[in-house]
């Protein structure tokens, strides 16, 4: 093991990422770190640059300019050991519909080396953490929208990182389902000291005290305590202050800009 | 619960064995999920048996060319070309479902996994063949009651080397396609376009020196196909003989298809990005 943990890294440090797709910009020298257990909410609008900094964040593939860092770990040098902390919740459903859910922790655990002796505890009480340890043998596609996504945090969860990334994780769920997910995550930060990088383009789902990075058309806009930029641009709330930087408007609940 | 540790565990040799394990555990348990999909891979070669190959036998004579040392009707002939049918089938299929249609998640699932990327692919490849053998032999029970069968039992063990070399040639061709061609989105056009003229401008379904008499073009693609080289490769193993430029051809193909899907799925080259997801 190396150890970062000495010099305390941060728990994400994404610095000068620049990405270009031909000659369009998706990111555009785009600079922040998440500390380890905060709650950093990224908001963007669809077409922000959310999911390819998402898909350079976990390796998916090389940003042409810039680096980041998981625990120290680069990404690009030292891809196993920066995997190995961190956990991922894609956009997508990326539950295996025709296996069980313990099929599907099981497959997760192996990837991440885990032998089944390791995994068992681990994943009884994750499960029971998200209130599923009862659909263990369930096949994943019997699971409500909002069941999946709190299978998929445990899964992320499994191999014991201590970052996770969402990428979206409340789209398409009810109400009752998304406060759920949301209080989930928001107790991994607090009570276990997992940082957190939540993608979301509602502003509803940020509070006062979280960190908020704010990505537009490729760039950063903002960066800090979302109470902090709320003062700053002198509005009454995160939307307004959304509103006011980006210029666009900033949607709340599923209502897509 | 308990307080996470933050320790990762280091990724060494039993790391890499579970891995794996794993990737060709849930292959397996995937395919026998999917019915239809086991069903449809034994009905493929029944079709070219009992209908295709019955028809046939009457029109076209097989005399004896090695390994046969005596006539053989022409179901025996195309039994080792309905072998690597299967495992080309299952090669495209396999690989080419991993990166289209929803299958797009669980290929991100995959290459997240600390262990280095070509393993994974390599993981992922080994994976499928084991499917694509699996469903060789099935196919071989049933040619058996059809009295298809090789000289002796011990011959459906020599062959399983041969099957586990050309599904990896297969399976590494599907990869590299599934990286490479970006029309190939559908499976209608990989049918078109790899399956068909592999399959039939080879030795699966007639010798190459019948095909020589007809056109000799045609026997010089069929020579360079390295499909020809798996069916013939297949086809001496299940007679208990090895055609060594078979499995030269086969194994070299395997290696530059293999090394080819690695390159393309480097993360700086960016392959998955172009499609987005």
């Amino acid at each position: 093991m190396t150890a970062p943990e000495a010099t305390s890294p941060p728990a994400l440090s994404v610095a000068h990422v620049t990405h270009a797709y031909g000659a369009r910009m998706a990111l555009d020298d785009v600079s922040f770190t998440v500390a380890p257990g905060s709650f950093c909410v990224l908001l963007g609008l669809n077409g922000a640059g959310k999911s390819t900094l998402f898909s350079v964040i976990t390796h998916l593939y090389a940003p042409k300019a810039g680096a980041v860092r998981i625990f120290g770990c680069d990404v690009a040098r030292d891809s196993g050991a920066a995997l190995a902390r961190l956990g991922v919740v894609f956009q997508s459903r990326t539950l295996d519909p025709d296996l069980s859910v313990e099929q599907n922790l099981a497959y997760h655990g192996a990837l991440h080396g885990m032998s089944a002796a390791e995994r068992r505890p681990r994943q009884k009480a994750l499960l029971e953490r998200v209130g599923l340890a009862d659909r263990a043998r369930d096949k994943a596609r019997h699971l409500s929208g909002g069941q999946s996504r709190r299978i998929e945090i445990a899964r992320a969860l499994l191999h014991q990182p201590k970052l996770i990334l969402l990428d979206e994780p409340t789209a398409g769920l009810d109400i009752k389902a998304r406060a759920d997910i949301i209080s989930i995550v928001r107790d991994l930060a607090r009570d276990d000291g997992v940082g957190v990088l939540w993608t979301t383009h509602l502003v509803d789902e940020v509070r006062g005290e979280d960190h908020v990075v704010v990505l537009h058309k490729g760039r950063l806009l903002a960066d800090g305590a979302s109470d902090e930029l709320i003062a700053q641009a002198g509005v009454g709330g995160v939307g307004e202050a959304f509103t006011k930087l980006t210029g666009a408007h900033a949607p709340a609940e599923e209502v897509e800009a | 619960m308990s307080a996470l540790e933050s320790a990762p565990r280091p990724f060494g040799a039993r790391q890499l064995l579970i891995c794996l394990n794993g990737i060709v555990w849930r292959e397996s348990l995937r395919f026998l999920h999917q019915r239809e999909r086991f069903v449809s891979a034994l009905v493929r070669p029944m079709v070219w048996l009992f209908i295709f190959a019955a028809g046939f036998r009457q029109t076209l004579g097989v005399s004896i060319i090695p390994p046969y040392d005596t006539y053989v009707l022409y179901e025996v002939y195309i039994t080792p070309g309905l072998m690597a049918m299967i495992q080309l089938f299952n090669g495209m299929q396999s690989s080419l479902s991993m990166v289209y249609d929803r299958e797009m998640g669980s290929m991100r699932m995959l290459l997240v996994s600390p262990a280095p990327r070509w393993f994974l692919l390599t993981a992922k490849l080994i994976a499928g063949v084991a499917v694509s053998i699996l469903q060789v032999y099935a196919y071989l029970v049933i040619a058996y009651f059809w009295e298809i069968e090789p000289p002796s039992w011990w011959n459906y063990l020599t062959v399983l080397p041969a099957l586990a070399l050309a599904g990896l040639m297969l399976g590494a061709l599907g990869m590299l396609l599934s990286s490479l061609i970006k029309q190939l989105e559908n499976f209608a056009g990989v049918m078109n376009f790899v399956i068909f003229p592999m399959f039939f401008a080879s030795s699966a379904l007639y010798p190459l020196w019948r095909v020589r008499e007809g056109s000799p073009w045609l026997a010089l693609a069929c020579e360079i196909n390295p499909f020809t080289h798996a069916v013939e490769l297949i086809r001496f193993a299940f007679y208990g003989q090895v055609e060594p430029t078979s499995l030269a051809v086969v194994a070299g193909c395997t290696v530059v298809f293999l090394a080819g899907a690695i390159w393309a799925y480097d993360p700086a080259r960016g392959i998955l990005m172009r499609r987005g997801g």
